[in-house]
């Protein structure tokens, strides 16, 4: 059965939402703004027989993640970009290893310690490999409430499919705001597919073992290969994204998360002027919507991408867009939460090519 | 229909409830609604203010620029948040700590004594609810019934409180409806 509506904060919808997609074990380490989650899961967790541990580190936590996943758990942590960035050594072991998990940031200003307020300057850290390797992590990227409920579940599923890593991106201010929520079924976890790589005792079977160290080039060439084959499996299939008001756009306002919701009110302010603008709103970020946007690019439309950062999504879609279109920038940093209308003007001024607000990217 | 509240104040004056108890109240009869709280890293004696917007409709943003109301529990938040109040929006002010008077001429003022209405149900904490209690009465958004609804929802597992806090709201509404 479906929960019932709950009004709840964001943190506390990706707690609940990983007990029902049948995770049982949470490693983390406290960091704002993110503690709700945390501090959800340690009695969540152990009412449906699962375990809850606060490790001493982020380091520590990400490594007992990774001892979880190998034993054949679904099983999270959950940080904020400082403590995401200290994750990353796991991460990338993980990757190396084949090994499914899900890691969900509520992203901070930065960089270093930064700050505590609500930013969205880790999309280069989540969708380049914030480690060491060539590897990937599918990033998803839900603009909160509902969306964030069904997106952890994706994440567990995506994971558990291709045996990786799985970034949840969200940030401070989705991790507080509360909105209704209405939770999918619960997934008993003994129904899920079983796992014939898992550490779980080699009685009556040969042997296996898990490690990311090939010491031999040509044995690690191939394993890179055959990761690689896994990755443009995924962004040939798991692309997400959403879409508002595009039909007759003239210009294409392109943001992910609370960006987006923001730039989305914007988009109604404009339309009430007499403006057709629309939202392009990517759920994956990596892999990127690419051949969807570079699409939609066309016939004199313009592209206004709108981040919480000094730009870094606008990178990708530079990479999607090319010159097909006049492509806008705006972007706000250090935990600053700018208006619709702040957005509203920039839009404005990108009608406009008055420069006035954002900038002109060249290509 | 959108409507978008600002509520702000000293950590310990309830700010945050408020706007819990309007969320909840507004969930119960099927609005859509977002919360949106902020506040400093202290428990006690830092600003703290939350943006509740309620519509029929999907809500995109749960950041608003222009709040239609506000809701002012102490000076500096009156000082901080007026300037973002839309043309012709109302600004509720805890006259029991706010002397001055808002500088607009284009919103509505409508004052609340919260702490003398609040000893008359029995205890100054309640001023909270008063206050809430008078927005709902004065804006239309929640009836009586359902501002109570709201509080026990937003208060579950708190029953010791409903009591009082019930008061506090009946006297809110009392207040506008009787303008006493």
């Amino acid at each position: 059965m479906p929960s019932e509506k709950m009004l709840m904060r964001g943190s506390n919808v990706v707690g609940e939402a990983a007990v029902r997609a049948g995770c049982r074990y949470y490693f983390g380490y406290p960091i704002t703004p993110q503690n709700e989650l945390p501090e959800y899961l340690s009695w969540r967790l152990p009412e449906v027989g699962g375990t809850f541990i606060q490790a001493e580190s982020e380091i520590a936590s990400i490594n007992m993640v990774m001892g979880a996943a190998a034993a054949g758990a679904r099983v999270m942590t959950s940080s904020s970009s400082p403590g995401i960035a200290l994750k990353q050594e796991g991460i990338s072991y993980m990757a190396g290893q084949e090994l499914p998990c899900v890691v969900a940031n509520m992203m901070r200003g930065g960089p270093g310690l930064g700050n505590i307020a609500p930013s969205a300057a880790d999309y280069f850290q989540a969708t380049r490999g914030g480690g060491n390797g060539d590897y990937r992590t599918p990033t998803l990227a839900p603009a909160g409430g509902q969306e964030l409920a069904e997106m952890v579940f994706v994440a567990f599923d995506l994971a558990d499919t291709y045996r990786t890593p799985v970034m949840l991106l969200g940030d401070g201010l989705m991790g507080q705001v509360m909105e209704p929520v209405v939770f999918p079924d619960p997934i008993d976890p003994a129904s899920l597919p079983q796992k014939d790589y898992i550490l779980d005792g080699c009685e009556g079977r040969d042997p296996r073992a898990i490690y990311s160290l090939i010491l031999d080039p040509p044995a690690l060439m191939e394993h890179n290969l055959k990761l690689q084959a896994k990755y443009d499996l995924i962004a040939e299939k798991e692309v997400r994204y959403d879409t508002v008001e595009l039909d007759d756009a003239e210009i294409i306002v392109v943001a992910y998360g609370t960006a987006a919701r923001i730039a989305e009110e914007a988009v109604h302010e404009l339309r009430a002027q007499g403006h057709a603008a629309g939202i392009f709103r990517p759920i994956t970020l990596w892999p990127y919507p690419k051949q969807q946007l570079r699409e939609l690019a066309r016939d004199g439309r313009k592209v206004a991408v709108f981040e919480l950062s000094l730009g870094q999504m606008v990178e990708d879609v530079i990479l999607s867009v090319g010159e097909r279109a006049p492509i806008y920038f705006y972007g706000v940093p250090g935990g600053v939460i700018p208006t619709p209308a702040d957005v509203t003007d920039f839009l404005h001024s990108a009608l406009a090519d008055d420069g006035k607000v954002g900038r002109r990217i060249e290509v | 229909m959108i409507a978008r509240t600002t509520f702000a104040g000293f950590g310990g004056q309830g700010v945050l409830l408020m706007g819990y108890v309007l969320s909840h109240g507004a969930m119960l009869k099927d609005l859509n609604v977002t919360y949106f709280p902020s506040y400093g890293a202290e428990m006690r004696g830092g600003t703290a203010n939350c943006t509740v917007t309620l519509s029929d409709r999907k809500i995109a943003s749960p950041v608003a620029s222009h709040p239609e109301y506000l809701v002012a529990m102490n000076y500096p938040s009156l000082a901080k948040f007026e300037p973002l109040v839309a043309p012709n929006g109302t600004i509720f002010l805890n006259s029991s700590l706010v002397e001055e008077d808002p500088q607009r001429d284009d919103v509505k003022v409508v004052k609340v004594p919260t702490v003398e209405l609040a000893r008359e149900v029995g205890s100054e904490r309640a001023g909270n609810m008063v206050m809430i209690g008078a927005v709902c009465a004065e804006t239309g958004l929640l009836s009586l019934e359902e501002t109570i609804a709201g509080m026990k929802a937003a208060l579950k597992g708190k029953e010791k409180f409903f009591e009082l806090n019930q008061k506090g709201i009946e006297r809110g509404f009392s207040f506008i409806k009787e303008g006493k």
